[in-house]
Order: structure tokens, then sequence, then C-alpha cells
């Protein structure tokens, strides 16, 4: 009797939250899959007619947008990396005592809204905002050059926006590298730069696999950004989907760029969990 | 053996050593400078002397806004409705985490993987695609949308924070004092509550900590499953598209800010004195 329990003990203490992720979020995906192959409307109800057209109809019209997604998802998350390598080495192998607080003032961010955070970008960047108009004034820029509405605002955003989901794996990562490996490399002649490239860099790699899925998925599937600093050839795929689920209301359009999206996303995550195993990454989350 | 052991280049390499940590140096505290700009400038502008509707230049130092900080209905009602979908979602999500935590970090037990993966789908799965799998889910329910539906994707996204969170402070435990604990007579439930949820409750607090900051802050998920229930993103984010932040806006999100700054260094200070 008490081993049954004891063999049953962590089952009961799962089922709650189980059976809510269970209910909310397995079955909610299924919903979305077999949502995006009905056809009708929200008067006369809908079915599940397979129609694959909703597919390709979707995909004929926005593939711009989800060629878009992809690219500026790609270029924030290569930017992002270039960026935080080098604060996640400083860190680990320099920060000493300092480490949490150094990891903390690079979660600062996320004490302050997303989207609010998103706004004061443009407030920063906006063409008489804080940056532009002393230079304007001084003549270092014409004075019709503008950031926003550009390419390079939206990308600029979502690196910065996803930046500290980056520099948390790489610098677990990093923080694992023994010590004693760095020091038998320059125990056997290799000069910093073989030391880094043979040994440190390759032990980082799960880190920086890590950080690519973490800043990409979001990253690419992100709007806000694209729609507070970017203008009118800017527009990414979660727009779509939003504008097509909550204002033109077509339901099986938007769960099926949806699903498109999920899809081509899930392949990434799944390369990564088969290099890394699962329990690594979420521990990486928690942090 | 005495002509092997190399001098020079190491003591020719340590100055160049000394320059690049100086340079790293400097260069992380750019980027935490670059990350802490948008802070800044949200802070500033919740003091901007402005006039009209658009909060976007200086034109000098005014408390005014912080004067009638409360003085547009439409801000505040967004802001209460973020603190109750918070608060109650915060709750619902760190029992059920923690009960996942204990079973994740305590037992090995078949299906441990299909459950990490769950998990893992959960906290990595774009936000764009869970709002609108629930969308989907709520209208085909014919489910209204409001209060309920935000709270229910809330406790969806934010538990597996506060599982693993909580899991990896079980990992740590020392279950020989939950052993002692029961020799001497006390029962499970006992035990839990005097034993096992003294230890593990930093990673509780944690975990609840998480998962208040990501209810607060969600704008997409929200966004799908609100109906027409505005939340303070929600609302920023219709204000934006409307042309204009007021700066009540900024002020409102300076007290998030230093809100937050304080429950995390109380929490940082507690943790301490426990472990100390």
């Amino acid at each position: 009797m008490q081993r049954l329990r004891a063999k049953l003990a962590p089952y009961f203490l799962i089922l709650p939250g189980g059976l809510w992720l269970a209910i909310f979020f397995i079955i909610p995906t299924v919903t979305m899959l077999s949502f995006s192959l009905m056809t009708g409307n929200e008067a006369d109800g809908y079915q599940l007619t397979w129609h694959f057209q909703n597919y390709t109809d979707a995909l004929s019209t926005y593939w711009p947008q989800f060629l878009r997604s992809l690219e500026y998802g790609a270029a924030a998350t290569i930017l992002g990396i270039a960026l935080s390598y080098p604060i996640a080495y400083w860190i680990a192998f320099k920060g000493g005592k300092r480490k949490s607080t150094y990891l903390f003032l690079v979660l600062l961010p996320f004490f302050v809204s997303f989207v609010l955070r998103t706004i004061s970008w443009q407030f920063f960047l906006s063409d008489n905002g804080l940056l532009l108009s002393p230079l304007k004034s001084m003549g270092l820029v014409s004075q019709d050059f503008h950031i926003l509405q550009t390419t390079v605002a939206v990308v600029l955003g979502l690196t910065y926006n996803y930046l500290p989901f980056i520099v948390l794996p790489l610098y677990v990562a990093l923080e694992r590298v023994d010590p004693r490996v760095v020091e038998a490399s320059s125990d056997l002649y290799a000069g910093r730069i073989a030391t880094f490239t043979k040994v440190i860099f390759p032990l980082s790699l799960p880190g920086v696999f890590a950080g690519v899925i973490m800043n990409f998925v979001p990253a690419a599937s992100d709007y806000v950004n694209a729609e507070i600093l970017g203008g009118p050839n800017n527009t990414m795929i979660g727009s779509i989907i939003q504008d097509q689920a909550l204002h033109v209301r077509d339901y099986p359009t938007a769960t099926a760029l949806s699903t498109v999206l999920m899809g081509g996303l899930l392949v990434g995550i799944f390369l990564y969990a088969r290099a890394l195993g699962t329990e690594d990454v979420l521990e990486a989350a928690a942090r | 053996m005495s002509t092997l052991t190399p001098q020079a280049p190491v003591k020719a390499q340590k100055p160049r050593g000394k320059l690049g940590d100086r340079l790293l140096f400097g260069y992380t505290w750019a980027v935490i400078i670059w990350l802490c700009l948008p802070i800044g400038v949200m802070i500033l502008f919740g003091f901007n002397d402005y006039h009209g509707k658009y909060n976007t230049q200086w034109h000098g130092f005014t408390l005014k806004w912080y004067q009638h900080a409360f003085a547009l209905p439409e801000v505040n009602n967004a802001m209460k409705a973020s603190l109750i979908i918070a608060v109650i979602s915060t709750v619902l999500a760190t029992a059920l985490g923690t009960l996942i935590g204990l079973a994740l970090g305590r037992y090995r037990f078949k299906g441990q993987g299909f459950t990490n993966l769950v998990q893992f789908a959960a906290i990595s799965s774009p936000e764009i695609v869970m709002g609108m799998s629930l969308l989907a889910f709520f209208v085909q329910l014919g489910f209204p949308l409001g209060y309920v539906t935000i709270i229910i994707a809330h406790v969806m996204f934010s538990l597996s924070f506060v599982a693993v969170t909580v899991r990896s402070r079980v990992l740590t435990l020392d279950r020989s004092v939950e052993e002692a604990a029961k020799d001497l007579g006390a029962g499970g439930w006992t035990t839990f509550r005097l034993v096992t949820l003294p230890m593990i409750m930093p990673g509780v607090t944690a975990g609840a900590l998480l998962s208040f900051a990501i209810s607060i802050d969600d704008f997409v998920v929200t966004n799908f499953t609100a109906g027409t229930v505005t939340t303070f993103p929600v609302d920023i984010y219709g204000l934006q598209g409307r042309g204009g932040i007021p700066a009540q806006v900024n002020v409102m999100g300076t007290f998030i800010f230093v809100g937050g700054l304080l429950l995390a260094a109380i929490n940082a200070l507690a943790s301490r004195r426990r472990d100390a």
C-alpha cells in the first residue's frame, strides 16, 4: 500500500497542472490545426472539410511577409549572438563575485512592459527625438534623415528586445566550462586565441544553439516591433495573423498561417532538443 | 627539462590579456547602457512638460503628470485589470507549477520525459501561436472572451516557469531532513508543511514573481483572448495606434518598474537571510 502510494505520488502532483496544460495548451493546438482545414463563416458556423486550399491561398498571398519574418528573425538572431557572446563570456569568466549583479542588469529591461519599451525606442529614434534632433541641429545628418519606418529600426528593435534571451543560455554554457580545462589548454602551449577557438567556443556551443532558438522563435513571430518601429513595408506575418483573427475574423486563414509558422519553428526546436536534451533548456529558461 | 619552461611568452601575454579584459568590461557596460536606455527614456518622458497629444519631444521638466497620475480613467481601468489578472493567475500558476516542480525534482517516473517536453513546448512556443490556438479553441466552444479566458491563458503559460524554478530548488535539497521528520513521527502533510515547503520556498517565491512579471507584461496572448477587456499593455498598444501615449502611461510604467525592483530586492534579501 505504502509502495503503491509512493509510486502514484508524482502523478497526483502532476495531475492538476497537467490537466490545465492538456486542456488549454495541447487541445487548443489541435483545435488550431483542425480549424485551418475548415470552411464556413461566423454566422453559419464552420465545418471540417479538409480544405487544404486554406494553406495554398494563405501562403500564396502572404509569402512575402513570411519570408520577411524569417529574414528579420535571422538578422536579429545573428546580431544578437555577436553582441551577446562577449558579454556572456566576460560575466562568466571575469564577473567574479558580481556575476549575479551583471546578470540582473542584463535582465533589467524585463521590469518594463515590452510594448512600452518598444514605444520608448520609438520616442528615442523619432524624427525630432532625443537622438536625431541634436544630430540634425549640429548638421551631422540631413534634415530628412530618419530611422523609424525602416528595416534597420525593426531589426534593431527585435535585437534589443530579445537580447537577454541569448545572453542567459550563453552564460549558462560558459559558466559550466571547467577552468581546469582552460588551464590545461594553456599548459599545453595553446595561445589565448587557440584556447578560445579550440576549447572554450566548442564547449559553449550548446549555449549558442539554445540562444539561437530562444531568440529566433520569438523574434520571427513578433509583430509589435514591426508595427511600432517599422513602416508599411516592414509588415511581419504576426500582424497578418492578428489582423485575420481579430479584425477580419477569417479564422481558417489565420489558423492556417499560424500553423505554418509553428511548423517552421518546430523543425528548429526539434533539432535543438535532439542536440541538447530538453532538461538543460528548461533550466536555462528558468534562470 | 628546465629549457622547456616558457617564461618569456607568458610574460608577454599578460598585459595584453588585461587590455582585452578592460575592453570587454567597457563593452559589457556599453551594452548594459543600451539595454537600459529605453527605461531611461520612459522615466524621463513621465516628467516631460508637453502640451497637446504628442509626448515625443522634450519640452522641459514638470511633476504635473505625477500629480495627475490617475487622471485618465481608461489607463486606470487597464492597470486595474492587469493587476487583478496578474494576482489571480499568479496564485493559480504557483500552486499548480509547484506541484509539478515537486514531482519532477523528487521522483523518477514514467511519463517524466513527456512532461518535460510539454513544458518545454509551453515555454518556447511562440506567443502568437498560443494566442491563435486559444482563440480558435474558445471560438469553437462558443466560450465568451474576457477575464476568465485571459486568466486561463496566463496560468497556462506561466505554470511551467514556476515548475522549472521549483524543480531546480528541489534538486538541491537534502532528502534526509524529510526522512528525519518522518522518523520523528511527523505525518506526510505535516512533513510537507513544516519541512518541505519552507525549504522549497525560495523557488516558489521566485516562480511566483516570475509568473506575476510575465502576466502583467503579456501583450500578444492577452490581445487574442481578451475580447473587450483591456489590460495595461493592450491599452498602450491601442493608444499607440491612435497616435499618442499620454504621460500617465510613462508614470505608471515607472511605478511598475520601481515596484518590480523593490520586489526583486526584497526577495534577494530574504533568500540571503535564509541561506545565512
